[in-house]
């Protein structure tokens, strides 16, 4: 894999997480993360359309008016949504179900409109593809981790399996029930920025 | 990269046109899938509301089949609150009464409703189950409302369709929820209705046999849904059908 492919595909884990380091696609990560569950689909969702869509845009990118690019990239990815929901509702019905409204909100996700413009367009599909699958990974990452500690902590589950047995089915643990609401995954992923700045210094901005 | 104007309609044009054939040959190819699935879900909540499945049990559509036939459906005519026996559960005229005012946030009515009897083996009305529907926090809940025999004790109260807020409000589907209701009394002594959810933990039915304890963090989800529960029992309801059932529609 070349350098830029392999920059494209690494560096939005850590080094420019689009959640942790551009706070982009916030609202979806409080909705669809009080279970693992809904969290890993919502992920592998957002996964597929972004690579998609980048892959598409960035085929079309000469194409493409400059004039009207963004309304065509937002057609684009609004198909690319709307068949991801079928698919959701045909396959997995039950998830798709808790999911509800939050697999048709990803059209409005800034991280898929963010890479698009500022990637896609000036860049081969082939790398583009990898930009998608890393930007959809580095979404994933801060997903799954918000989604196992609120899962963890606030119903004493993980993926549906007690860990914790909560004082209502005879265990000792209180569920918290912060943990439920969509504030809990601010301050989770405000740790887990302040986590990261920690570690990397780069990424703390001027005062 | 400067484009003609007419290269631009022509390519917002072609565009449009690759979209909406993807997304329509989606919607087109997958609807059956989907709309077993719907039907699926649909007998999955009929059956759980019917207590001849368990929460979280998986099932087949094959054996959802098996188990649904003990369920006799009828077609309950809201405006004569009477069985239609003549109207076909599965393919209901779409008729709409307007609603009479009501907190259940309801504008309008069906004037069929499917109603699902369950007997025992030697004819006996052993349970019922009805549709219930009403406005939630973000659009309707839909459900139904298993009564037992007496068709005063609740058995049941199951969700098929909300949009309420993932970890709050849609916890109406949680098993534990679900639980509070099982066992406590629909209607008072003089047959009006009294189940409401309340404020606090509510004791065990015996003790406590109207009242059921809300949802925390979702007080809006948690009045809808005692509001809808109390539309669909009362007067303007099947409340009336109810009363019908008891005295002589055993």
């Amino acid at each position: 894999m070349d350098p830029k492919g392999k920059r494209a595909l690494l560096d939005p884990l850590l080094d420019n997480n689009p959640i942790a380091l551009q706070v982009l696609g916030v609202c979806s990560a409080l909705a669809v993360t009080t279970k693992v569950d809904t969290a890993l689909v919502m992920s592998i969702a957002v996964i597929a359309v972004l690579s998609l869509s980048n892959v598409l845009i960035s085929l079309l990118r000469r194409q493409i008016p400059s004039s009207i690019r963004i309304i065509v990239q937002l057609t684009i990815v609004a198909s690319l949504v709307i068949v991801t929901d079928q698919v959701l509702r045909a396959f997995v019905y039950g998830i798709a179900k808790q999911l509800s409204v939050f697999v048709g909100l990803i059209i409005t996700n800034c991280i898929i409109m963010g890479r698009a413009e500022a990637y896609a367009m000036q860049n081969p599909p082939g790398r583009s593809l990898l930009d998608g699958i890393g930007n959809g990974l580095g979404y994933g990452v801060i997903l799954m981790l918000t989604a196992f500690f609120r899962e963890l902590f606030g119903a004493g589950t993980v993926l549906g399996v007690t860990i914790l047995r909560p004082v209502a089915d005879g265990g000792w643990y209180e569920p918290n029930g912060l943990m439920r609401l969509s504030p809990a995954a601010f301050f989770l992923i405000a740790m887990m920025i302040w986590a990261l700045r920690t570690l990397k210094p780069a990424q703390v901005e001027e005062p | 990269m400067a484009h003609s104007t007419q290269y631009t309609f022509v390519f917002a044009a072609a565009v449009c046109f690759v979209c909406a054939i993807v997304v329509s040959a989606s919607a087109v190819g997958l609807a059956p899938r989907q709309q077993a699935n719907e039907r699926l879900d649909r007998q999955r909540n009929v059956l759980e509301a019917d207590g001849a499945l368990q929460a979280g049990e998986e099932l087949d559509a094959a054996e959802a089949q098996r188990r649904y036939a003990a369920i006799e459906a009828v077609v309950v005519d809201l405006q004569s609150d009477r069985e239609r026996p003549d109207l076909d559960p599965a393919d209901l005229p779409a008729e709409e009464l307007p609603a009479p005012e009501n907190t259940a946030g309801l504008s309008k009515l069906p004037r069929y409703v499917v109603v699902y009897k369950h007997h025992t083996e030697d004819g006996r009305l052993d349970r019922v189950i009805f549709p219930v529907v009403g406005q939630g926090m973000w659009g309707h809940i839909e459900g139904f409302l298993s009564l037992s025999g007496d068709l005063v004790t609740i058995r049941a109260l199951t969700f098929h369709t909300h949009k309420e807020t993932p970890g709050l409000g849609a916890d109406i589907d949680d098993p534990a929820w679900k639980a509070r209701w099982v066992g406590r009394r629909a209607y008072g002594p003089d047959g009006d209705v009294r189940i409401e959810v309340g404020r606090g933990p509510a004791g065990p039915p015996a003790e406590d046999p109207f009242r059921v304890d809300g949802i925390t963090g979702a007080t809006i989800t948690s009045r809808a849904v005692s509001e809808l529960v109390r539309f669909w029992l009362g007067g303007d309801g099947l409340g009336p059908y109810v009363t019908w059932l008891a005295e002589e529609g055993r």
